[in-house]
């Protein structure tokens, strides 16, 4: 298998390969080329809809599309989605309708357009809504698999996909891939890594290197952030010391939120969150970026240290 | 389509049908907004002509069978004016009414802005201004890929259209070419807080629509004869767009609601309603 892929382009193949499905329609807002829509238009224009640089109105098309049965997905930059939030809320999520959209260029992981572009958040709001599935897949046969698993999702969801490409994590046609259960990468008894989205393959990298300082680190891709896999979440709070939970994305509501959330209540369990602290990001390149904002492979090793060297 | 008792009247025996139709659902109005103490009077009998005559004559739906695919679609985007379409839905039976006291009552069937998940009739959950016309996109868009004949058909309001992604989907239906999607414009002239006028001015509403390339057509939105010929041209156009421009009146039919910011969000009292089923001409 090549070694690098983006998530994006798993976004874009997975549409491909649901084209077969005569309800399948794909909705744009000028940013085809970008999160891999384009890809569909070239082959299906006649099912492809172009809503301009119009978010909002998009998101509402999708809505009246799929109370109508059909399986809308629209994608724009992950940012640009939330200038639709209220329309999500509203017209899509309230009535529970069917419409999937996929939210690119997430997280500060992107390009050199700065803060402006990096959605820090955009998993926090879409967990919030009722009825949301929400996902953050770590490499493109991920992406392309759970999204093709929308397809006969009865209820709306939100996909993060990233721009840049980093390793491959799984092979094509991975069976442990379903929506709402995380896949464990590695196993360890020391400390566990739970990771979504670019930051999965960071982990491995710092569990490799924990492993060489004598730590023994569970690694594990929670692409699905809502349902969040609790039962998974309660088994590596059991069998090791504590949890690092590792984001490109805010700590606050995140994956680090959810996993916060359910052991407070329900284990009591060390946590450290890796993730932009309460903070934006500026121009610059995506590993530079990650560096500034303390979410590097060097801030997951000190944090799963700083857990292991608890008394 | 419509109501089949109506099928083959001549306009001046349609028009008494539909008013005496209007005039009942005027009083369900009122009697639903001061059950609930609470409600949008105003705009539902602003609306109140416009959707007895579509319902009644124009749309192609089946109470029976509420959810029957090819059926016409309405959406009702100024939500909040639920009354007046809980009303004309009991009149054509797809709810009792019975059911219209349920108006804002918890469990209820009849929500406080019209909910597509709680009431039979409903194609839209609405409430939040200046969503409509895109949903209704979605839904034109879904009958040229079924390669049917069912319209969608939007109603809108003109405080309302100052939402900017209302003019977001202007552009889109006009760009794909959406005949079937038909706009009716409650044009009431008073919004939430006050006079259009006074909030936010929306000077020529036609040129306006017009130059977003839309058919466009305007009417008085109380004279029956005007709008049964407004639901007729709507019908022929189905080239583009087509925009019916309705001018009304905000509390239309009860004196002293009439042209009145105060009753676009209140509900009368004890005397107020006496007098205003006295108008309609309701014995109490």
């Amino acid at each position: 298998m090549s070694d690098f892929a983006a998530s994006r382009d798993g976004y874009g193949h997975a549409l491909i390969s649901m084209s077969e499905d005569p309800k399948l329609v794909v909705l744009e807002a000028d940013l085809g080329k970008s999160t891999k829509s384009c890809w569909f238009r070239e082959k299906f224009p006649e099912r492809t809809i172009s809503c301009g640089i119009g978010e909002q109105n998009m998101m509402l098309v999708a809505a009246g599309l799929a109370s109508s049965g059909y399986k809308p997905f629209a994608s724009t930059f992950a940012i640009f989605t939330e200038r639709a939030f209220e329309q999500i809320r509203n017209g899509i999520a309230r009535p529970n309708l069917p419409v999937h959209i996929c939210g690119s260029h997430g997280g500060t992981h992107t390009g050199t357009d700065g803060s402006s572009a990096q959605s820090i958040e955009d998993l926090a709001i879409y967990r919030a809504l009722p009825n949301m599935t929400v996902m953050h897949p770590c490499d493109d046969y991920s992406t392309q698999q759970l999204t093709m698993k929308l397809l006969n999702h009865n209820s709306p969801s939100y996909t993060r996909t990233a721009r840049n490409k980093t390793p491959r994590i799984y092979e094509i046609n991975d069976p442990r891939l379903e929506i709402g259960k995380g896949v464990l990468l590695k196993s360890g008894s020391d400390v566990a890594i739970i990771a979504c989205g670019v930051m999965v393959s960071k982990s491995i990298e710092a569990a490799k290197k924990l492993s060489e300082m004598g730590v023994d680190a569970a690694v594990v891709d929670m692409h699905t952030l809502k349902p969040l896999d609790e039962s998974l979440v309660y088994e590596l709070a059991s069998g090791c010391k504590g949890i690092v939970t590792v984001e490109d994305h805010s700590v606050i509501g995140g994956l680090g939120g959810a996993v916060a959330e359910y052991l407070s209540e329900s284990k009591p369990t060390i946590l450290r969150r890796v993730g932009v602290r309460d903070r934006f990001g500026e121009s610059g390149q995506a590993e530079e970026m990650l560096e500034l904002l303390s979410i590097s492979t060097k801030d997951i090793i000190e944090s799963a240290l700083d857990i292991v060297k608890m008394e | 389509m419509g109501l089949s008792r109506l099928n083959g009247l001549n306009d001046d025996e349609l028009v008494e049908e539909l008013k005496e139709i209007s005039r009942k659902c005027r009083v369900e109005i009122i009697k639903m907004v001061y059950r609930a103490q609470a409600g949008h009077p105003g705009g539902s009998l602003s609306e109140i002509d416009l959707l007895t005559a579509l319902y009644a004559t124009t749309l192609n739906v089946n109470p029976k069978e509420p959810k029957w695919n090819d059926r016409d679609r309405f959406v009702l985007s100024k939500g909040h004016a639920s009354p007046g379409m809980y009303s004309i839905l009991a009149e054509m039976g797809f709810i009792s009414h019975e059911d219209l006291e349920s108006y804002r009552v918890l469990g209820g069937v009849c929500q406080g802005h019209v909910d597509m998940k709680h009431t039979p009739g409903v194609d839209f959950s609405a409430g939040s201004l200046g969503m409509g016309l895109s949903f209704g996109l979605g839904c034109s868009f879904a009958a040229k890929f079924d390669g049917s004949n069912r319209n969608c058909y939007v109603m809108l309001g003109d405080g309302e259209i100052q939402e900017g992604s209302v003019w977001e989907a202007m552009m889109a239906a006009r760009h794909h070419e959406l005949g079937n999607l038909k706009v009716i414009l409650d044009c009431n002239r008073i919004q939430n807080d006050d006079f259009v006028e006074s909030q936010m001015r929306m000077f020529n509403i036609p040129e306006k629509w017009s130059s977003f390339g839309w058919n466009v057509k305007e009417i008085d939105g109380h004279d029956m004869y005007q709008i049964i010929e407004g639901m007729r041209w709507l019908n022929e156009n189905n080239d583009l767009p087509s925009v019916l421009i309705a001018n009304t009146i905000k509390g239309k039919g009860v004196s002293y609601m009439e042209d009145n910011p105060k009753f676009h969000g209140a509900a009368p009292n004890e005397e107020q309603y006496s007098k205003a089923l006295m108008e309609l001409g309701e014995a109490i």
